[in-house]
């Protein structure tokens, strides 16, 4: 999300608007979605908070999990999100200056409701939507955001992102195994195999470009991965 | 009916709140009038606790329970709903519902994500204690799933993030307590 409108572009660039984030949640909800992830990716570099009032919106509609991100600075910002509807709050830029924010965050919601989002590029994680480089490798920062409580990672990878060529297995699977908490893929989805491929090595697989251009293939894309034998419901 | 949603100060009730509307509840206040009340789960244990203490929810819990009164307690709030929990150092739980909260020992924690219940379908946990108690009446993957004692129902899963199934479930389990 941008601007209060659902975005996506191609390794972090060019960002399309594609969508109400209202219906688009509530279409993917209904459509079977296991689980919902808004991330406002401008939050932090417009130095704002999450669009708090858009997530009670959001929330209304959906009958699943829900995951929250951009613009959380506090343990404050995690409750006022939790307070609107989120069960989750994912954490990229200032956990990343401030570590021990992932500690609060823990403390205060639990480890289950706090996700450490990670933006890699070959290897190396990249803060403020991909803008920054930040001298940490992705596998150490996802073990040490395990260590402080972090109930999950969503491991980005921006070199894949948008292109719809297949998730970056190969960081997928070293952070995967560095971490005793579950990873979500992020980033290369453009078809079923691909999600299935992905769920070989990390424990869910995020979708975003190709559901967002039509957000009926969700239910197709089910159908596929069921045949595949990958699907739990 | 008329529905109590016991606020401890953590976590996201909101989810649970939208549920019980989209039954046709009507949300109250009072934790021990109400036909049922719903400790539900997110956060730690010992913040619960205490969140559960500083408003007087503990004792108006045990009070419905001895009144034979409904409760339901999901994720945390089952959890809370035993003896005691080894979580945070071990916390003294309401000790509704006999037995102990233990952590996950295997697979990945916390355990995140659908999983099957005993054949009846497949709903969302989220969680890195799970109960060990003489009362489990489900089971998931070797783990508690939904346990039963006098008028304490409590679940693992969240029915509130299951999507239709989920709703089913709450349905049923309101049925059961004769409250619908």
């Amino acid at each position: 999300m941008a601007g209060g409108r659902v975005v996506k572009g191609i390794r972090f660039q060019g960002l399309r608007d594609v969508g109400d984030p209202v219906e688009l949640g509530a279409a993917y909800s209904d459509a079977g979605a296991d689980e919902l992830v808004f991330l406002d990716v401008k939050a932090t570099l417009e130095g704002r908070a999450t669009l708090v009032v858009l997530v009670t919106h959001v929330a209304e509609r959906l009958a699943i999990p829900f995951t929250v991100g951009g613009g959380v600075r506090s343990a404050e910002d995690g409750e006022e999100l939790l307070a609107a509807g989120a069960d989750k709050v994912a954490v990229n830029s200032a956990a990343l200056e401030r570590p021990e924010l992932v500690t609060e965050l823990a403390s205060r919601l639990g480890s289950q409701a706090v996700v450490v989002a990670i933006d890699a590029e070959g290897g190396q994680v990249r803060s403020r939507a991909g803008t920054t480089e930040t001298g940490r490798g992705a596998v150490e920062w996802a073990r040490e955001a395990e260590a402080r409580g972090a109930g999950e990672i969503l491991l980005t990878s921006i070199d894949a992102d948008g292109t719809r060529a297949g998730y970056d297995l190969e960081l997928t699977s070293a952070v995967a195994e560095a971490v005793n908490v579950p990873v979500i893929a992020s980033g290369g989805a453009g078809n079923a195999q691909h999600v299935a491929d992905a769920l070989g090595v990390a424990q869910a697989a995020l979708l975003a470009s190709i559901l967002h251009e039509d957000p009926e293939r969700l239910a197709s894309l089910r159908d596929e991965l069921r045949a595949l034998g990958v699907l739990a419901r | 009916m008329r529905v109590a949603i016991c606020e401890y100060g953590a976590g996201n009730i909101r989810s649970v709140q939208i549920a019980f509307k989209r039954l046709g509840a009507e949300l109250v206040d009072s934790v021990y009038d109400a036909d049922l009340a719903v400790l539900p789960g997110v956060g730690s244990a010992r913040s619960a606790m205490d969140g559960l203490h500083t408003r007087g929810h503990d004792i108006a819990l045990r009070a419905r329970f001895v009144a034979n009164r409904p409760i339901l307690g999901i994720c945390l709030g089952l959890q809370l709903a035993l003896e005691e929990t080894e979580e945070d150092g071990g916390v003294t739980g309401l000790g509704l519902l006999p037995g102990r909260a233990v952590r996950l020992q295997e697979g990945r924690v916390p355990r995140m994500g659908w999983a099957d219940v005993d054949g009846r379908g497949v709903f969302y946990f989220a969680h890195s204690y799970a109960a060990e108690t003489p009362c489990a009446t489900a089971w998931s993957e070797g783990v508690v799933a939904e346990a039963r004692f006098g008028s304490f129902f409590g679940c693992q899963f969240h029915p509130e993030k299951s999507g239709e199934l989920g709703a089913h479930y709450l349905e049923e389990a309101l049925a059961s307590l004769s409250l619908v």
